[in-house]
């Protein structure tokens, strides 16, 4: 029998991995939204009217996901970590007020506008509308970042009697991590939304759709994720030379170093050894790692070894960063690859239109990864050199989170199955009717129309 | 800079605030959820119609209500969802089933309809019993026996109740014809379900809970109180005879009525219920003032939600006269 500590980690760690996936959509593809919409303003041109609206179905779905699975977030703070709160919440908690307040309502409010009031509000009003559901969507994100950042490099808070209180808010919140972390974040979830659009309108476009959007919205998002991914990669490095400054040992766990040495290698391959802290079957680049971290190929790594007994489990955080990474290449080498022949030849032949599916969800994954690297390699900390996960753990019984833990798993695959198969039915029915000329006519399918 | 023992009463304020709006806006999309007809399907999309634009931001005041416990109260948040994992579990499954039911219900394969139609209906049912559950324990201050159980259960059904009947009152004002005559009578049902509920809550709470008993009939100040549950019951009666009257009428002038009158029942229900429990936010186990934040967190976050309260209560109120006047088919376009 597991108990409650190992539970409620797996708890929390699916609860907050399922959630993610919808919001790192959203956020994105709010502004993408945003962009259809202007278009269509500046235009009157329906095709950016028929890209819209098929988005922002699939966007309304999102939301919706996205929003019922992060109430259970404000819950379990309470039930399963009482520690954290004890100890730091007067710092967490008004971050997590700010994001409720400022971000919350204001995406919940707007979207009712954004979805169902296009004929009751003027085109104005309807596009300031979405801007506004976008802003409240990066709200969203900074607030949340600001505290898992916060998290990962505390400062500006002072301990009295073994709680934590706020000096310096702007400390606080603008904390040493926090502008990669929010960049990185915002960034991945451009990405993968692009990849999410990229994906299906390739998915239409294979299944016959001859029509002009899904082409549109293929050739936009390439674009957005050729112009991304390179961005990508300059700001990942730099939050990684931030978490070399800050948080050493989670570094040493990602590029596997267990002792000290300088002219380290960047590891392509190896599996991770933990019990005789080595590994085995190491394939690198010899002195590679040290120049991207130190930018001197003799540079220095600190290595686990001087963190014993203090440092996370090396192997998840070791290849799920390799999984990051290499989807991040696969992403732009597809994107530079299909972008730029569509550029030039204004279409792209079915191979690369499979492999555009088959990238579908690469943002999910890449981001899910990201984020393993990051919080596994906080451990043993839940909040850094403050709060070890243990002090935090609740002393309800083990049954009752297994039995929550269960529940929550069921949900979560009916959910994802009934999510995916959706978003297929939705981009084939696409293909079958033109949705929007001027005004809807009756000769369109009439259910089609009838989405509440 | 507030004093500590300022900012517990204004944080209960707006957490009691909180509370009362969520009851009241979610209270009648979940009773629209659980009065859908299941076997008439354009029923079934007007009525979710009625409440498409509203209800994700309707959900946002429970997010609001329990992290505003959690900031201000962080103790009696952990205590209060600790006795309470199991019902709070049953709650967030059914609203994450309701949820998702509300978008896959007209985007997955049409065949699935019925099925997720029946999952919006479930989902709220369970969503309110759960609340209401989770409110009879409170009542109960968490006691684990029988009796708090069975008056938990009579809570759950009362809730159940209440927002079956503002869900009811919602659609008189929103729908028209055969369904609103429909409304009339779920109305009709839920307020006689919901008296009795009211009234039970009303007898039971003070015999079991005898601080509650003290603030209503042995304190000195009880008569400035006692016009509470008169004005209430009041309302009851008015609410009979006004659903009385608009199933006999012909125009639609008075539609609006019956959701008034619910709101005001649940406004005061809500009061006597404050009133019953204040300075504790653990029932018998803690006050206000023994479970507050820290003031540095609380001024922080006060600043912000003086400016930002307003702001939402006004764009809220934007978005309700956008979606103004009876309810039309939903459509993206």
């Amino acid at each position: 029998m597991l108990e409650t500590l190992m539970l409620s980690r797996i708890q929390f760690a699916a609860n907050i991995s399922f959630h993610i996936l919808f919001p790192t959509i959203t956020i994105a593809l709010s502004w993408f939204l945003v962009y259809f919409k202007i278009r269509f303003d500046q235009t009157q041109h329906p095709v950016w009217m028929r890209a819209y609206r098929f988005w922002v179905k699939i966007f309304a779905l999102t939301f919706a996901i996205g929003v019922v699975t992060g109430i259970t977030m404000s819950f379990q703070f309470g039930t399963n970590w009482p520690g954290f709160m004890e100890k730091v919440g007067n710092i967490a908690g008004p971050l997590l007020g700010y994001e409720v307040l400022t971000a919350f309502f204001l995406e919940a409010s707007f979207l009712g506008i954004m979805l169902f009031g296009i004929k009751r509000v003027p085109p104005k009003i309807h596009t300031l509308s979405t801007i506004i559901v976008a802003i409240g969507t990066s709200l969203s994100a900074f607030w949340i970042l600001a505290l898992n950042s916060w998290m990962q490099t505390p400062t500006g808070f002072e301990m009295r009697d073994g709680v934590a209180f706020p000096v310096d808010w702007l400390d606080i919140i603008f904390n040493p991590s926090f502008p990669y972390r929010l960049s990185h974040m915002l960034i991945a979830s451009g990405l993968t939304a692009a990849f999410l659009i990229a994906g299906v309108s390739a998915y239409r476009l294979l299944k016959g759709d001859d029509k002009r959007a899904p082409k549109l919205t293929l050739k936009i998002s390439l674009t957005v994720a050729m112009l991304l991914t390179p961005l990508q990669a300059f700001v990942g490095d730099l939050h990684g030379l931030n978490t070399l400054e800050h948080q050493p040992q989670k570094i040493a766990a990602m590029e596997g170093v267990w002792h000290t040495e300088k002219s380290a290698p960047l590891l392509l391959f190896a599996i991770v050894d933990e019990e005789k802290r080595t590994n085995h079957f190491e394939l690198g680049l010899p002195g590679i790692a040290s120049l991207i971290l130190t930018h001197d190929i003799n540079g220095e790594i600190k290595g686990l070894n001087e963190f014993e007994g203090n440092h996370p489990p090396v192997a998840p955080v070791f290849y799920a960063f390799r999984i990051m990474i290499g989807i991040g290449v696969l992403m732009l080498l597809i994107s530079w690859l299909a972008g730029i022949k569509l550029w030039r030849q204004k279409t792209l032949s079915p191979w690369l239109l499979k492999a555009i599916v088959a990238m579908t969800f690469s943002g999910w994954i890449a981001t899910l990864a990201g984020w393993y690297v990051t919080e596994i390699g906080r451990q043993p900390w839940l909040v850094t050199g403050v709060l070890t996960v243990k002090e935090a753990a609740t002393d309800i019984a083990a049954g009752n989170v297994a039995f929550s833990l269960a529940l929550y798993l069921i949900i979560y695959v009916i959910v994802m199955a009934a999510y995916l198969h959706t978003l297929f039915t939705m981009a084939k029915r696409a293909i079958e009717i033109e949705d929007f000329d001027a005004e809807p006519t009756a000769a369109t399918n009439t259910q089609e129309l009838h989405h509440v | 800079m507030f004093e500590q023992t300022t900012l517990a009463v204004v944080f209960v304020g707006l957490m009691g605030l909180s509370v009362l709006l969520y009851a009241i806006l979610d209270g009648y999309d979940l009773g629209v959820g659980m009065l859908l007809p299941l076997k008439n399907d354009s029923e079934c999309d007007s009525m979710i119609a009625s409440i498409g634009p509203f209800w994700d931001a309707n959900e946002t005041w429970l997010v609001m209500a329990v992290g505003l416990l959690l900031i201000a109260f962080p103790l009696a948040h952990s205590i209060v969802f600790k006795a309470l994992y199991l019902p709070t579990l049953l709650l967030l499954i059914s609203l994450i089933m309701r949820g998702i039911a509300f978008d896959f219900r007209v985007k997955a394969p049409f065949s699935h309809k019925p099925t997720w139609n029946l999952m919006f209906k479930l989902g709220s049912l369970l969503a309110a019993l759960s609340q209401g559950y989770m409110l009879g324990m409170y009542i109960m201050g968490f006691e684990q026996s029988v009796a708090a159980v069975l008056f938990s259960l009579l809570s759950a059904l009362g809730v159940t109740a209440a927002y079956c009947l503002i869900g009811a009152a919602w659609l008189v004002m929103k729908t028209e014809h055969t369904l609103q005559r429909k409304a009339i009578n779920w109305t009709k049902k839920s307020l006689i379900g919901c008296f009795i509920g009211v009234v039970a809550v009303s007898f039971i709470n003070p015999l079991v809970n005898p601080d509650v008993f003290k603030t209503w009939l042995s304190n000195d100040n009880a008569w400035l109180i006692l016009p509470l549950p008169i004005l209430c019951f009041a309302l009851f009666v008015i609410g009979f005879r006004k659903i009385k009257q608009l199933s006999e009428l012909t125009h639609d002038d008075h539609c609006w009525q019956p959701f008034v009158i619910t709101v005001a029942i649940f406004t005061l229900c809500f009061s006597g219920l404050a009133i019953s429990f204040f300075p504790y936010i653990v029932p018998g186990q803690l006050t206000i003032w023994q479970a507050v934040a820290a003031p540095e967190a609380l001024n922080f976050i006060l600043w912000g939600a003086i400016i930002v309260i307003p702001t939402i209560i006004g764009y809220t109120i934007f978005s309700y006269r956008v979606f103004w006047g009876k309810v039309t088919e939903l459509t993206y376009y």
